[in-house]
């Protein structure tokens, strides 16, 4: 469904992804792990169009995707849920949904599709109902990363890309998330990508991995052959980290 | 004696008035100016150095649709909006989108380029001259209190009431305006939902300009019109978006009628000499000590 092919991209003269080849099946839960600053969110950008590669071939479903403005990406299907959540904070929860589903707006059936969507999406997230005519910036932050999530699944993307979804939130919370995650491949088959420093849930959830080290793929394999890699366990999967995730 | 000293109490009290009212209405014009910079601001980053100039096309456009094509004011004035808003709309592709670098001082530089060359193109079609258009609707002065006030200024507050209104609306309840919300507050995240940033920043030089050249338009049957109107009118409507923090809603419409006001009482009071300098005074004053604006917190909203 996506490839991305010897991939490289620059910040100035920063190499921040060098020759990144990786692809997700139809359907497929797939996750990225790495350190900071490994480049796991300028691949996600970089699929999104808004730091587009230099060199290297974007292909979802087998149409090159690589020269898009991020807009067109989205229409193509390919959602992104940006690292720190990124909502619109001086909209309110209702207000955010719309904007998720902005281009479909000039659509005949705009108003009626979009409340069906808004139902899916308050019943993957009842929270986000109790609290639709709040502003975005008032809410909490495992709320705003709800509201993210829905705010991508507005547009029904076939392809969605997540950015650390359980940064600073209670493991609770980050529960919560991953089993609608979970549900959601099983729901409506929507293929995710999903970055995490949170290695060891992750890799629960995903079919499949890929490990980051400075721009570079340094493992990949199926998630349960990874979890149990000696390499992985020390960098990622390691006893503090642990007891820092399960407490 | 004392008869005397209360008339004279009450002859300042309809100055006072007199001035207020009349500051209102130039206020209201500084408002909307303002707001078109800062809608343009919000939207993009950049200082629209060029806003005036639209507010003085709209003028002129006004002028053109009046005694060359013969239109009654009622279709001139439209015609007239909508010609300055092409030319906003123009600046905007040929000027800013073009940009290889975008970098703040090259947008500087565009945009005080752009608007000597729309001021010298101006210069050529209409000439040196300051022109005059005839009122909406009269010159008759209708009394209010001990003030008297002309119906063009009744014109004025009325329009930019609307205008506000309709801003507030597009603003809040459009689709449209809540993407140019969005952009204003993050333009990645606006981007990654499917937002045409592009699109929007077109938008936003759209709506400024019209903006523009509307509180062009009905300023000009009180003060005449000539190419180099928006120098200065551009330069107040600045000094009301930073008053208001460069907001594109109430605060910048507060700032624009202070100043409007504080200029009338300054020149009415002091001296007329200083009615310009005042405007100055304020925009170093805020940006000195207040730079986020009179009403602002340091990172809300701006719409
Ligand atoms: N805007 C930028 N300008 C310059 N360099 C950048 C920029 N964004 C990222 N980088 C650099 O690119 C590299 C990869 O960054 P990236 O944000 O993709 O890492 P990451 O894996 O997402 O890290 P984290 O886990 O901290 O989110 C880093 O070395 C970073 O310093
Ligand atoms: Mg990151």
């Amino acid at each position: 469904m996506l490839r991305l092919k010897n991939i490289n991209t620059y910040y100035g003269k920063v190499h921040a992804l060098k020759n990144i080849s990786l692809h997700l099946g139809q359907g497929e839960i797939v996750t990225l792990i790495g350190a900071n600053g490994a480049g796991k969110t300028t691949i996600l950008n970089t699929i999104s169009g808004v730091t587009p590669a230099s060199a290297g071939e974007i292909l979802f479903n087998k149409e090159p995707v690589s020269a898009l403005q991020p807009d067109r990406i989205v229409k193509l299907g390919i959602s992104q849920v940006p690292e720190g959540r990124q909502v619109f904070k001086p909209l309110s929860v209702e207000d955010n949904l719309e904007l998720g589903a902005y281009l479909r707006y000039r659509s005949r059936e705009w108003k009626a599709t979009i409340h069906k969507d808004m139902k899916q999406v308050f019943e993957l997230f009842p929270r986000l109902e109790e609290r639709r005519k709040q502003l975005a910036g008032t809410m909490s932050g495992g709320e705003q990363q709800m509201l993210a999530i829905g705010r991508a699944l507005m547009a029904n993307p076939k392809l969605l890309l997540l950015d650390e979804p359980s940064m600073g939130l209670a493991p609770l919370v980050v529960q919560e998330i991953f089993r609608v995650l979970e549900r959601l491949r099983q729901e409506s088959g929507t293929t995710i990508l999903l970055v995490e420093q949170n290695a060891k849930a992750a890799l629960k959830l995903a079919d499949r991995g890929y490990v980051l080290e400075t721009g570079k793929v340094i493992l990949e394999g199926a998630a349960d052959e990874l979890m149990e890699n000696a390499e992985v366990k020390r960098a990622y999967l390691g006893k503090d980290k642990k007891e820092m995730w399960e407490r | 004696m004392s008869l005397s000293l209360l008339s004279r109490g009450e002859m300042q009290f309809d100055q006072l008035l007199q001035y207020t009212l009349s500051g209102l209405s130039t206020g209201a014009i500084y408002a909307l100016i303002g707001i078109g910079f800062s809608i343009i601001y919000n939207a993009t980053g950049i200082i629209n150095f060029a806003q005036g100039e639209f507010v003085m096309l709209g003028g002129l456009f006004t002028l053109t649709c009046l005694d060359l094509l013969k239109l009654p004011i009622w279709a001139a004035v439209p015609c007239a909006v909508v010609a300055s808003t092409v030319a906003g709309l123009l600046f905007e592709r040929l000027a800013i989108r073009p940009l290889k670098a975008p970098t703040p001082i090259n947008l500087v530089i565009i945009t005080i380029g752009g608007s000597i060359l729309i001021r010298g193109l101006a210069m050529l079609a209409w000439g040196k001259d300051t022109h005059s258009i005839p009122s909406f609707s009269g010159d008759d002065p209708i009394a209010i209190g001990g003030a008297t006030i002309l119906p063009q200024h009744l014109w004025i507050l009325a329009i930019t009431v609307i205008i506000i209104i309709i801003n507030k609306y597009y603003f809040y309840y459009t689709i449209s305006g809540k993407a140019m919300r969005a952009c204003a507050y993050n333009r990645r995240a606006a981007g990654l939902v499917g937002i045409d940033v592009r699109r929007m920043v077109l938008f936003s030089f759209l709506i400024s300009s019209a903006m523009g050249a509307m509180a062009g338009i009905i300023v000009a049957p009180l003060t005449m019109t000539a190419y180099d109107v928006g120098v200065m009118l551009g330069l107040k409507g600045f000094c009301a978006a930073i008053i208001g923090g460069m907001s594109s809603g109430m605060a910048t419409v507060v700032g624009g009628l202070l100043l409007g006001i504080l200029e009338s009482l300054g020149a009415g009071l002091i001296s007329s000499g200083y009615k310009d300098a005042i405007a100055f005074i304020i925009l170093l004053l805020i940006l000195f000590i207040r730079p986020q604006g009179l009403f602002g917190k340091a990172d809300s909203e701006r719409v």
